[in-house]
């Protein structure tokens, strides 16, 4: 019986395998594909202060083994989450884990002392790198200076677990890692999508409307991989490893390169039971390997 | 309720060398499939054909568990499920999205084009099953672009308009002589390019009557979780793969 519990900061998950937030709507969409008390966590739809409409149509392009979005954090605000959407989904077994947004450090606080109040609500993931919002987002996220002053003021608001989400399109991410870390941070997740752009030639017009998106899907892991392994080197709080895991064996990659839980993102739109058959691959993995807690694989690469 | 399900390629029924129809045969079947709905498919043998295509439902049929799909070969996906091998798995997503409403009372014109022809065979079905006086009225280029139209044929009238005359009133389906004179249905269906589906929807709106359209928004996730087949609505953005594909045109501020 291998143990699967991990632990990031404060927050104990069940398991390692979470859902990427903006890649599994709030849940329920998925209800029908597979039992999701059996996930370590929900990483659910990015939230704002005030509803967003996002970004126009055409907001995703499919790429050489990926897709660009810039869906531009389309929500209904933080306030009808936690009124209308949050009691539907709270009797989960399982970690909900609301993704925070702002313009300003303000409307990031304000999201977050409202996240504050939720009774089951343990843990945030406050996203400084959305690449596909005109003011806030990845500005954020992209200097040492403003992720610190974000974090920080987010620190002072929140009571249980902060997850920082770190943007991959920056000169040296771990800067930006320990920079977190000595603000509060409990633990960071990277990496989210990489700026990219797609073009038809015959129309001569961009595919998408932003004309620059966000690139997610297997053509990044092997960048996001060495995110994750550089940034595990570098600071000493978990890290909840993600970007283009399709399988079990991406997961255990994540997690040898020292992610102590990872998320599942893109993968969940070519195969919405992904999640599930990544938890039992890393429960086999760890059988077959004299692994008898799923935790000793974190950073365990024979380098 | 959603399935991810895997069937085999049962045979396809060649339409011309661009458009086809793919039966796909499973070992059970859900059959809570209405006119409008749609499936992902995730296309087999393809390296670089990275997300599912979303594709709308022709028929099935619950004795034999089979599934239809009427697809024109429009890019690299649409042309690699036209070269399947009989018996090759082809899982599936569905069924997915709202679909139309089929009227109680009244006449129906059903407006078609293109790829847009195929929730129509099912919803002819539903409003035949009401009773209701159906008129399809399906435009091509040339006749060799019309199909179904003897399957349309057994749930209603059929008209057709192609651009070079060559089958039916020559000109676009908005030409047709239907439109002229005494104008008296009571709900219009339509899905087609998106020229010609705001063509009909603002006939429908200068003459009163009720219109829904069926879109086709590049989709990702299509089960609503990456928010990626927007369209504006006078309600603001609505996303076409849950709360779509069909709306009516009032909606879409056609």
């Amino acid at each position: 019986m291998v143990d699967l519990k991990v632990q990031m900061g404060p927050l104990q998950l069940k398991n390692p395998v979470c859902t990427a937030s903006g890649t599994f709507g709030f849940g329920s969409e998925f209800e029908d594909f597979f039992d999701l008390n059996r996930l370590g966590g929900i990483f659910v739809k990015g939230l704002t202060l005030k509803h967003r409409e996002g970004n126009d149509y055409p907001r995703m392009a499919e790429t050489a083994s990926g897709m660009l979005n810039a869906v531009g954090l389309q929500n209904k605000g933080v306030d009808y989450f936690i009124n209308s959407i949050y009691p539907e989904i709270r009797h989960y077994n399982t970690e909900i884990i609301p993704n925070v947004n702002g313009s300003t450090v303000e409307d990031y606080i304000a999201v977050t002392e409202k996240l504050n109040e939720v009774e089951g609500i343990n843990a945030i993931e406050l996203n400084i790198s959305c690449p596909n919002v005109k003011e806030g987002g990845m500005a954020f996220g992209v200097s040492c200076p403003s992720a610190i002053a974000v974090t920080e003021a987010v620190r002072k608001a929140y009571d249980k677990t902060l997850i920082v989400k770190l943007s991959p399109n920056v000169t040296d991410i771990t800067e930006i890692a320990k920079g977190v870390e000595g603000a509060g941070a409990d633990a960071v997740s990277l990496v989210n999508t990489f700026l990219g752009m797609a073009i038809d030639a015959q129309s001569r017009k961009p595919l998408l409307s932003t004309i620059t998106g966000g690139l997610s899907g297997p053509a990044i892991k092997p960048i996001a991989l060495r995110m994750v392994w550089q940034v595990y080197q570098a600071v000493k709080i978990p890290i909840s490893g993600m970007g283009g895991i399709m399988n079990a064996t991406d997961a255990i990659e994540f997690m040898l390169a020292g992610a102590t839980s990872i998320q599942v993102g893109t993968a969940n739109f070519i195969d919405p039971q992904v999640s599930v058959k990544i938890i039992e691959g890393i429960e086999d993995y760890c059988e077959n390997n004299g692994f008898n807690k799923a935790s000793n694989l974190v950073g365990a690469i024979q380098a | 309720m959603k399935h991810i399900q895997d069937f085999k390629v049962k045979g396809y029924r060649r339409l011309n060398p661009e458009n086809y129809i793919l039966t796909l045969q499973g070992e059970s079947l859900e059959t809570a499939i209405y006119p409008g709905n749609f499936a992902e498919i995730a296309v087999p043998g393809a390296p670089g054909i990275f997300l599912r295509r979303p594709i709308s439902i022709l028929d099935f049929n619950p004795v034999q568990n089979t599934i239809g799909f009427y697809i024109k070969a429009i890019g690299k996906g649409t042309r690699q499920l036209g070269r399947l091998a009989e018996g090759e798995t082809v899982n599936l997503v569905y069924p997915l999205g709202n679909s139309f409403s089929a009227i109680e009372n009244g006449k129906a014109l059903i407006v078609g084009g293109g790829s847009g022809i195929a929730p129509f065979i099912q919803l002819g079905r539903a409003l035949q099953h009401n009773n209701i006086q159906t008129t399809f009225l399906i435009g091509g280029r040339t006749k060799n672009d019309v199909f179904l139209t003897d399957e349309f044929r057994e749930s209603g009238e059929v008209l057709v308009t192609t651009e070079d005359g060559s089958l039916g009133e020559k000109g676009m389906v908005t030409d047709h002589s239907v439109f002229k004179g005494e104008f008296n249905f009571d709900k219009i269906y339509t899905c087609g390019p998106d020229p010609m589906m705001k063509a009909i929807a603002s006939i429908a709106t200068e003459n009163n009557i009720d219109c829904e359209a069926s879109l086709e928004n590049m989709m990702a996730c299509g089960i609503g979780a990456c928010l990626c087949c927007v369209t504006p609505t006078v309600n603001g953005n609505k996303v076409v793969c849950t709360e779509g594909p069909v709306f009516n045109t009032k909606v879409l501020g056609w």
